[in-house]
């Protein structure tokens, strides 16, 4: 902790902005109370992550070294700050960017507080916030005073809250906007932020503009509410609008969010928003986390009923005069640039500039200008970057630049005669590595390096990608260069994998007898049009052969693709059939332990590899056991189950779902009783009494929720499947098979998986 | 003026001769085997990042870089935890802290040709309400600095440049006339 705290409240007494001073006065109350036991752990706990404080890896005051789970000896180890998280451990901190939108000043402030309070990094998110690590609870009350005094906040970046409002980093500049959305966002975050209708969620809420439907920028379909601009003429003049949707998200089980209103006026933006706000809080699930995001209440009621609801609700709320108040100065508000326009030369000879300027330069639909993308790899930057960068943006812009959701900034107003000046300031500051928005560019979450949920390590796994592919990016396809890829550290698709065109997210799996990190394949997701369409995981292989396989992809890719085909189109085409036999192999012939231990570990990480930091089992070295095979039998079933979805066979598919739950639910009961019949009730009573009601299947951290999922597809065994329903029951079985994993993988470790196996 | 968080960066003699990988290697090993007498957390990789802190062993009284920063390489001392005691107390601690470390990594890495230079160091505070980066700061923190220079390097050949810099952290560059001798400054630091 910070000897300097109590100077920094001193010092920014009545400097800040009076709510802002309030509420973090009332925060830093609340640790002192939570410390002298007089608040609740949960209430705490849920208390700091609505001020984005954040746990982090090892917070439980465990941690596995490679050999053994030890204790980390932390001198505060009996306070906590959460249920099983340890006072003194480290955290994040979570700093919400309202659609990315930041000035130089905020920039060198960032820069102070990650080399004074953090590891010296800042880091960018997936949803425009930017994030330190290895944080002490207890300096976060300063960081949060030194962060308001230039118009920061922390409030609501986390817990069941209304989380950073995006917006496209191009509004205002896009040639191809409706028009800026900047305004409605400011407009939307500020009125949502501790607003009393919405402070009683059962999860997050995360709302999103775009300025067309037809690029990613936005990804209002995985968003609980997304507004992309359109305009309409209406005697004779046009009006601006919304096309509005609800109940997008990715996680564990993604949903495209439904049409709501095809024009939403502008007035209606802010008030809709509170309707959905006070539907969502007064019928939203609370008790099962699993179930509590938006989309499951739209799953559960359909569009219809729940615009009936929230149309009800509309018209019972009392006028606010935020709703509208800033709409006449939204028509009108500008940008304006510091420098006069210019032409942008495409060269100067130098090879760095010309590819620099292929890929990150961007003209705006004001001539003569340009946005320029810093692409940050990992998303990671240095207090001096972002002093250099805070210099960059003063000496070239009137102070506009912003965050992105691929983890990057964006330059604006750039005149094209000052790009060759810039090139040459960002390359002095390790700020222009070119490749924005291509393969090089991948997205990853924290992973395995700072997530407490985190099964491989995303972020080493596209280091070492950006690594190789450095090398030979420039000299690939163009149709191999444009591809995006995004990397999860486990299922619940922080990184995105969902929308890339080549998505990968962390699983592990038993190979002779220790642990393996793997990764599952997702193809065929959809950055562009808002997140047009989600990858289904085709399959799982070990981490280390993940670049192979992407070399295999690419390759594959480019031997079979039509002229022009985009690799969406293509994966449609060729089907995810002939896409995972040219992997197969990739998932055989492993090599024994002895013979390469770094098959064994993780991208980045020496220690020989284990989930959860449990101790690998001892039993190495064994035959492939009926469990074993079943598991197999279990993931191909699930897998045939997608090609019936592409082939447009929904009851096959949703019927082959359940079918791999079983046969993966059947696995796991037979460990403890070999005679269970091939009958749906048996296998399920027998799993629920023996797995679910003992608690062997609750997972550390999602609870009962993919249990939930077999009982609920056996419930629903008759029911004849559309396109809705077909899709999350084969993600959900997914899901369900990897939590049968996971499940034995604990028994293994816990001595627990002998009784009938091998036998 | 109290000189709490006290940093040091110790520059690598020439060019950085061991693949950054195998300090992510050993600094697991550290915390497997309590190399140092404090609680190490984690071992993080930031390679990826230019001129930053390629590679960071996490603790909770301070954290350990192979620091590239201003692209030179050196090892990076940042005490996190408020040190009891007087102002020569706690630079001792840092300055012991860091040439700990530094003999360690010398002696695994020896095969290598890894060596830190024995003429030029930086000290610096990582707290700007504490020591911002100001001539008043340097009035009054260069006597203390001087002082315990001379007594952990039993000399006075020593030089120190100040980075006036007013948004940089306070810090001092520290250039000595004869080779410092890391042993005799451990056993002097640690009596
Ligand atoms: S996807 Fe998983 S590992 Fe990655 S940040 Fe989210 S919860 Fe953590």
């Amino acid at each position: 902790m910070k000897a300097s705290n109590t100077r920094w409240k001193d010092r920014l007494d009545g400097k800040l902005p009076a709510d802002l001073a309030q509420e973090i006065d009332q925060f830093e109350s609340q640790i002192e109370l939570r410390r002298q036991g007089k608040i609740d752990d949960k209430i705490f706990a849920e208390t700091r992550l609505r001020r984005g404080a954040y746990g982090q890896r090892y917070d439980n005051g465990q941690r596995y070294d490679g050999k053994q789970v030890r204790q980390l000896a932390f001198p505060e180890d009996k306070n906590t700050k959460g249920p099983g998280t340890v006072w003194d451990a480290p955290g994040m901190l979570r700093i919400k960017i309202p659609f990315g939108g930041m000035n130089p000043r905020q920039l060198e402030v960032m820069a102070d507080l990650a080399e004074e309070y953090a590891d010296g990094i800042t880091h960018v998110t997936t949803r425009q916030d930017l994030q330190f690590h290895f944080v002490h609870i207890d300096d976060t009350p300063t960081l949060m005073r030194r962060l308001a005094e230039v118009g920061i906040t922390t409030r609501e970046a986390c817990g069941n809250s209304v989380r950073n409002v995006t917006g496209c980093p191009y509004s205002g500049v896009c040639p191809d906007e409706s028009f800026d959305v900047t305004p409605y966002a400011r407009a939307l975050s500020l009125f949502l932020l501790g607003h009393p209708d919405a402070q009683n969620f059962g999860r997050k809420f995360k709302p999103t503009f775009s300025g067309c439907s037809q690029h990613g920028c936005g990804l209002a379909a995985m968003h609980d509410l997304g507004y992309t601009a359109a305009t309409r003429i209406v005697d004779g003049k046009e009006q601006r609008g919304f096309r509005f949707v609800v109940g997008g998200g990715l996680g564990a089980v993604p949903n495209q969010a439904k049409l709501f209103d095809e024009f939403l006026p502008p007035e209606e933006v802010l008030p809709m928003a509170q309707a959905i706000a006070r539907v969502f809080a007064r019928h939203g699930e609370k008790k099962n986390r699993s179930r509590a995001r938006m989309k499951f209440l739209l799953r559960t009621w359909g569009i219809d009923k729940f615009k009936e609801e929230v149309l009800e609700e509309r018209k019972k709320l009392r006028d606010d005069p935020r709703w509208t108040e800033y709409i006449d100065q939204a028509q009108s508000e500008v940008e304006s640039p510091l420098n006069p326009p210019g032409d942008m030369p495409e060269t100067n000879g130098n090879v760095e500039y010309t590819r620099w300027v292929k890929a990150n330069i961007r003209p705006q639909r004001q001539e003569g200008y340009f946005t320029a993308t810093v692409a940050l790899p990992l998303g990671d930057l240095t207090p001096d970057q972002l002093r250099a960068l805070a210099d960059i943006t003063a000496r070239f812009t009137t102070g506009t630049i912003r965050t992105t959701v691929e983890q990057n900034f964006v330059i604006r107003w750039v005149s094209g005669s000052d790009v060759p000046a810039l090139f040459e300031v960002l390359s002095t500051a390790g700020l222009a590595q070119p490749g924005a928005g291509n393969i090089l560019d991948i997205v990853a979450c924290p992973g395995t390096d700072t997530c407490k949920l985190g099964i491989s390590s995303s972020r080493g796994l596209a280091a070492e990608l950006r690594t190789r592919l450095e090398q030979k990016c420039f000299e690939m396809d163009q149709a191999v260069q444009d591809l995006h890829i995004k990397v999860s550290g486990c299922f619940n698709s922080c990184g995105q994998h969902h929308i890339s065109d080549i998505g990968f997210y962390g699983v592990n799996r038993i190979v002779n007898g220790y642990q393996v990190p793997h990764f599952q394949v997702v193809l065929g997701g959809q950055w562009e049009n808002n997140a047009g369409a989600y990858g289904l995981p085709i399959v799982a292989i070990p981490s280390k052969r993940i670049p192979d396989a992407l070399d295999r992809i690419t390759e594959f890719y480019l031997r079979m693709r039509q002229k022009n085909e985009r690799f969406t189109a293509f994966v449609q085409r060729i089907g995810k059939a002939q896409i995972r036999q040219a992997l197969d192999d990739l998932t055989q012939n492993k090599p024994e332990h002895d013979d390469d231990p770094s098959f064994y570990s993780d991208w980045g990480d020496p220690r020989e590899y284990s989930t959860g930091d449990i101790g690998i089992g001892e039993c190495a070295g064994e035959v492939v056991t009926a469990y074993q095979f079943a598991m197999t039998e279990a993931e191909r079933v699930v897998f045939e189950a997608q090609l019936y979805l592409d082939a447009g066979n929904l009851q096959r598919a949703g019927k082959d779902a359940f079918a791999a739950m079983l046969t993966a639910a059947k696995a796991l009961v037979q460990i403890q009783y070999d005679d269970v019949a091939d009958d749906p009730d048996e296998i399920v009573d027998e799993f629920r009494e023996r797995f679910y009601d003992t608690k062997l299947f609750l997972d550390p951290f999602a609870g009962g929720k993919f249990a939930q999922y077999l009982f609920a597809a056996h419930e629903n065994a008759d029911a004849s499947f559309t396109a809705e329903t077909a899709l999350p029951l084969i993600e959900e079985a997914q899901l369900f098979i990897e939590a049968v994993h996971s499940c034995y993988n604990r028994m293994r470790s816990a001595g627990l998986s002998q009784s009938t196996e091998g036998a | 003026m109290e000189l709490q968080h006290v940093n040091v960066k110790v520059f690598v003699d020439g060019e950085l001769s061991v693949d950054l990988y195998r300090f992510v290697e050993f600094f697991h090993e550290w915390i497997r085997d309590d190399v140092l007498d404090e609680l190490l957390i984690d071992v993080v990789d930031y390679q990826h990042v230019p001129a930053g802190p390629a590679v960071m062993l996490i603790g909770h009284e301070a954290d350990y870089a192979i620091d590239n920063a201003g692209h030179r390489f050196g090892l990076h001392y940042n005490g996190k935890a408020a040190i009891d005691g007087s102002n020569e107390d706690r630079l001792g601690q840092a300055l012991a802290a860091a040439l700990n470390a530094c003999t360690l990594l010398e002696a695994h890495f020896a095969a290598e040709g890894l060596r830190f230079s024995r003429t030029e160091f930086e000290l610096f505070i990582n707290d700007r309400a504490l020591a911002p980066n100001t001539p008043q700061t340097l009035a009054a923190a260069q006597p203390q600095i001087e002082a315990f220079l001379k007594t952990a390097l039993n000399h006075d050949q020593f030089t120190l440049t100040h980075d006036s810099d007013p948004r940089r952290r306070f810090r001092l560059t520290v250039n000595t006339a004869t080779p410092v001798d890391f042993d005799a400054v451990l056993n002097t630091l640690r009596t």
